[in-house]
């Protein structure tokens, strides 16, 4: 090889490198701060479902927008569901996989970028850690949540809880 | 040799005494004792015998506080008059001053004492042994000016029984000074007090400029109410000729500071009924009730009606001189005072709380018993000291007296 | 004239006053049921001492807590560390009042469940009223939260950088520390309760009767200044959890937040979450004409 050629071959190489090294949806962070957290894997939302192959994998898929009847009927979508159904965020080919407007395919454990298309505020100030929950050192390694952890995709309205009970009357037991 | 005398007839005199006397002793020592059962449980469990709580951190205790140093305070504001007007039991009335002050201050700090929830802590408070965060804490200036206020008036009343006992001649300019001294260290002791409450931007209805000369005015009409009543009683029981006009000046004084207490609550009432903000909601619990309660209302209102009807019986000469309505007018007024600087100033500053949640206080028996115990004590050492000053300034008791011993 | 014998009489008079009034004071103590030791009641303010004498105490409690609860108790007494000033912030678009806080804050920090002890307390506030205290409830008791029409504001010390009750504590018992959280010195505190007057948030809590943690709930793992057990006739509050704060942990009520509600960090520290909250979002604070100048942060 020339020695141009190996030049350009090191800096093609030495591109490469950082581009995988660095985790997709940081932009101008440094990679330090980011090695800090920890996620927690996406939780399951149908029991003994996953991987969604081993039955969408040999079966025709159906783009008909509609209420499904023979399976999954335990979901109720209450998610936009006058203008979304299912393969809005379900890849119609790869059902263990979701996809982006633009198609783009993406793991269960990135489902925030698909959130975010829509929820942008919410994506920018999570990725700050200001919106949703996390635990471990404030100085350093912390777990942090997906969506998905607090909000049911299918019907993400947050459910009220019963409270712990209120304060006792601190004249209890007094004279 | 002579004041270990003097200290050996001073205990003589108040073993002995009348049959009211005993009777009236062995009544407090009673309750000294009923109290102290009382006071054992709070130090046994801790202050929730008490009724206060997170929300009502003070209650009876500190209010009783604030009453105390206020009669400790007026008990000497009284000798300002006396040298003014050149009255001319003038030694008399200060020594009896004297004695109602230590009295008084003792029982305040008889009720900072049990209202603390480490009492034998107390000695973080002593400088350099402990930490006393002068001069940031008002307390740390309150435990200040009260030691150095006690410790003056004892000096000055001991000094002057003792000169009179032996029958040596006090030295006057020494004495003179030391009276002039405690005239402006009455107005410290009452002030800090006040700034203790004033200072907190926390209690909206404690934080008003108006405290301090409020409580020095309401001061100045209680506190010479029960020397009134003393020296009525003194006048005609022993050879102490205060002039019907001294006891008549006195009461005139009493009517100017009613008029500068009454002004001033007035001043204070006005400004939280037109400003009209949420702190309002304080004077209206303690006059009107809120939400349903309305436990200080009847105190509240007794006292100012009280202390409104006292103010016309002391301003109007006719009832000023009438000994009745005279005497029902400093009954009156140091009632009111009681109620304005006890349960009416402590309990609304903290109801509702920092947090607009609303609790109730009413003292318990343990805070009562208590309270009975070192009001007791108060009176106890207060009819001790008054018997020995009676005796030897009255009674003409004496180094001379005493059988010489072979 | 004195001779020698009426002075050596006086002195040792004066000796056996001196032990009979120190007697005294233990017997009436031990008659009242406090377990203090004779070190322990002559122990100086913890700020006040070197470190061997605090290392000294520190045995003395560990060994104390650990025979009293029959847990091995770990006593703390770590320095803020450099360059940390701590700051709180509280998304009240977020809260639903669920009071997961209040009772892990309670277990955390040894707080006494008879006569309770709560150091949070979570004001139900009505939307069409605003941030209004007096029309708040701290006692609301519904079926489900949040309630419609209702927000939630859980209050407890504000860590203030300006603090009203530190200066009035009669004994200095009450300090800011280095990294901002103000801690109460247990054994040196005096239980006068003029901090609990002066705190304009009901930050401060006092334990009236013996504090009653059951030993099977009781957290052996403790700091000096914040969740080691306490006595009765002391003031307490919240410490930020000093004791997981000045390790790199989250305090208890930032971990147990089911909706992400809390949030924590270094003030100093330009990249943390709670410098970004005070960079975007909008921030209150309570009781803000009073310049205590909290460094818990409300936003939304």
């Amino acid at each position: 090889m020339t020695t141009n050629r190996k030049h350009g071959l090191s800096i093609l190489i030495i591109f490469f490198v950082i581009i995988v090294t660095t985790p997709s949806w940081i932009s101008g962070q440094e990679s330090a701060k980011e090695s800090q957290l920890i996620q927690v894997p996406p939780p399951p939302f149908s029991e003994d479902i996953f991987p969604c192959t081993e039955c969408h994998g040999d079966m025709e898929p159906n783009p008909e927008r509609r209420i499904l009847e023979e399976m999954h009927d335990d979901i109720i979508l209450k998610h936009d569901e006058k203008n979304r159904w299912c393969l809005d965020c379900h890849d119609k080919k790869n059902r263990d996989k979701l996809h982006l407007a633009n198609g783009k395919l993406i793991d269960f454990t990135e489902s925030y970028k698909l959130c975010g298309q829509c929820h942008g505020p919410k994506l920018r100030e999570w990725k700050n850690g200001v919106h949703g929950k996390r635990t471990g050192y404030w100085n350093g390694k912390k777990k942090y949540l997906l969506c998905a952890h607090c909000h049911n995709p299918h019907s993400p309205k947050y459910k009220k809880m019963k409270p712990e009970p209120a304060p006792a009357d601190p004249m209890k037991g007094r004279k | 040799m002579k004041f270990i005398n003097f200290i050996k007839e001073s205990f003589k005199v108040i073993m002995k005494g009348n049959k009211y006397y005993y009777v009236w002793i062995s009544s407090l020592l009673l309750l000294i004792i009923w109290g102290g059962l009382g006071y054992f449980e709070q130090l046994k469990n801790g202050l929730a015998v008490t009724n206060m709580n997170d929300s009502i951190s003070w209650g009876f205790y500190i209010g009783n506080f604030t009453f105390l140093v206020g009669v400790a305070a007026a008990a000497i504001l009284l000798v300002i008059p006396a040298y003014i007007y050149h009255w001319k039991p003038i030694k008399e009335i200060t020594i009896f001053g004297e004695l109602l002050a230590v009295s008084a201050v003792i029982m305040a700090l008889g009720f900072v004492i049990v209202d603390m929830g480490g009492p034998f802590r107390l000695w973080h408070m002593i400088p350099f042994v402990g930490l006393l965060n002068f001069p940031d804490s008002l307390l740390a200036w309150d435990s200040i000016v009260l030691s150095l206020y006690f410790i003056l008036n004892l000096v000055i009343v001991t000094y002057l029984l003792y000169m009179h006992f032996a029958k040596k001649e006090y030295n006057k300019k020494i004495f003179n000074k030391l009276i002039l001294l405690s005239i402006p260290m009455a107005i410290s002791i009452h002030t800090v007090t006040a700034f203790l409450f004033n200072g907190l931007a926390a209690r909206p209805y404690w934080n008003s400029a108006l405290l301090a000369p409020k409580f020095i005015a309401s001061a100045f009409c209680s506190g010479p109410a029960v020397l009134l009543i003393l020296f009525q009683i003194l006048k005609k029981t022993t050879k102490f000729d205060i002039k019907q006009e001294a006891i008549e000046k006195i009461a005139e004084l009493m009517a100017y500071s009613m008029f500068l207490y009454l002004f001033l609550f007035f001043s204070e009432i006005f400004k939280e009924v037109y400003s009209n903000t949420h702190h309002v909601v304080h004077l209206k619990y303690l006059f009107l009730g809120v939400k349903g309660h309305n436990d200080l209302v009847l105190y509240a209102w007794m006292s100012i009606i009280f202390s409104i009807i006292a103010f016309l019986l002391f301003l109007i000469p006719k009832t000023r001189k009438n000994i009745i309505t005279l005497n029902l007018g400093a009954v009156l007024i140091y009632i009111g005072v009681y109620i304005e600087k006890g349960i009416a100033l402590i309990t609304p500053g903290y109801s509702p709380d920092t947090l607009g949640q609303l609790y109730i206080y009413r003292p318990s028996m343990i805070e009562i018993r208590t309270a009975a115990m070192i009001f007791s004590l108060g009176f106890l050492l207060f009819t001790f000291m008054s018997k020995i000053a009676v005796e030897i300034i009255f009674k003409d008791l004496n180094i001379n007296k005493i059988p010489k011993q072979s | 004239m004195e001779g020698k014998k009426t002075i050596e009489k006086k002195e040792s008079r004066r000796t056996f006053l001196k032990k009979s009034a120190l007697a005294s004071t233990f017997a009436t103590l031990a008659a009242c049921g406090s377990d203090t030791s004779w070190e322990e009641f002559f122990q100086k303010n913890f700020r006040t001492l070197d470190d061997d004498d605090k290392k000294k105490i520190i045995e003395r409690l560990e060994n104390k807590y650990t025979e009293k609860y029959g847990k091995k108790f770990s006593v703390s007494s770590k320095d803020p560390i450099d360059e940390t000033l701590f700051g709180y912030g509280l998304d009240i678009s977020r809260c639903i009042g669920c009071r997961k806080c209040v009772y892990a804050c309670a277990e955390e920090n040894n707080q006494s469940r008879d006569p309770q002890i709560h150091w949070i307390t979570v004001l139900e506030m009505a939307k069409d009223k605003g941030v209004d205290l007096f029309h708040s409830h701290a006692d609301y008791d519904r079926e489900l939260v949040p309630e419609d029409d209702h927000f939630y504001f859980p209050v407890a010390c504000q860590q203030c950088e300006n603090p009203p009750c530190t200066k009035v504590c009669p004994v200095g018992a009450t300090w800011k520390e280095k990294d901002g959280i103000v801690v109460v010195d247990y054994n040196w505190c005096i239980g006068c309760r003029f901090c609990m007057a002066a705190c304009p948030y009901g930050a401060r809590h006092f334990n009236w009767a013996e504090p009653d943690v059951p030993k099977d709930e009781i957290n052996p793992v403790t700091h000096y200044y914040g969740n080691r057990p306490r006595m009765k006739g002391v003031v307490e509050k919240c410490t930020f959890c000093i004791q997981r704060v000045r390790e790199g942990l989250y305090p208890s009520c930032v971990e147990i937040c089911p909706v992400g509600a809390r949030k924590f960090g270094n003030l100093l520290d330009p990249d943390s979450e709670i410098r970004y909250i005070l960079k975007h979002k909008r921030v209150l604070v309570l009781k803000e004409e009073l310049n205590t100048q909290p460094k818990f942060y409300y936003f939304y």
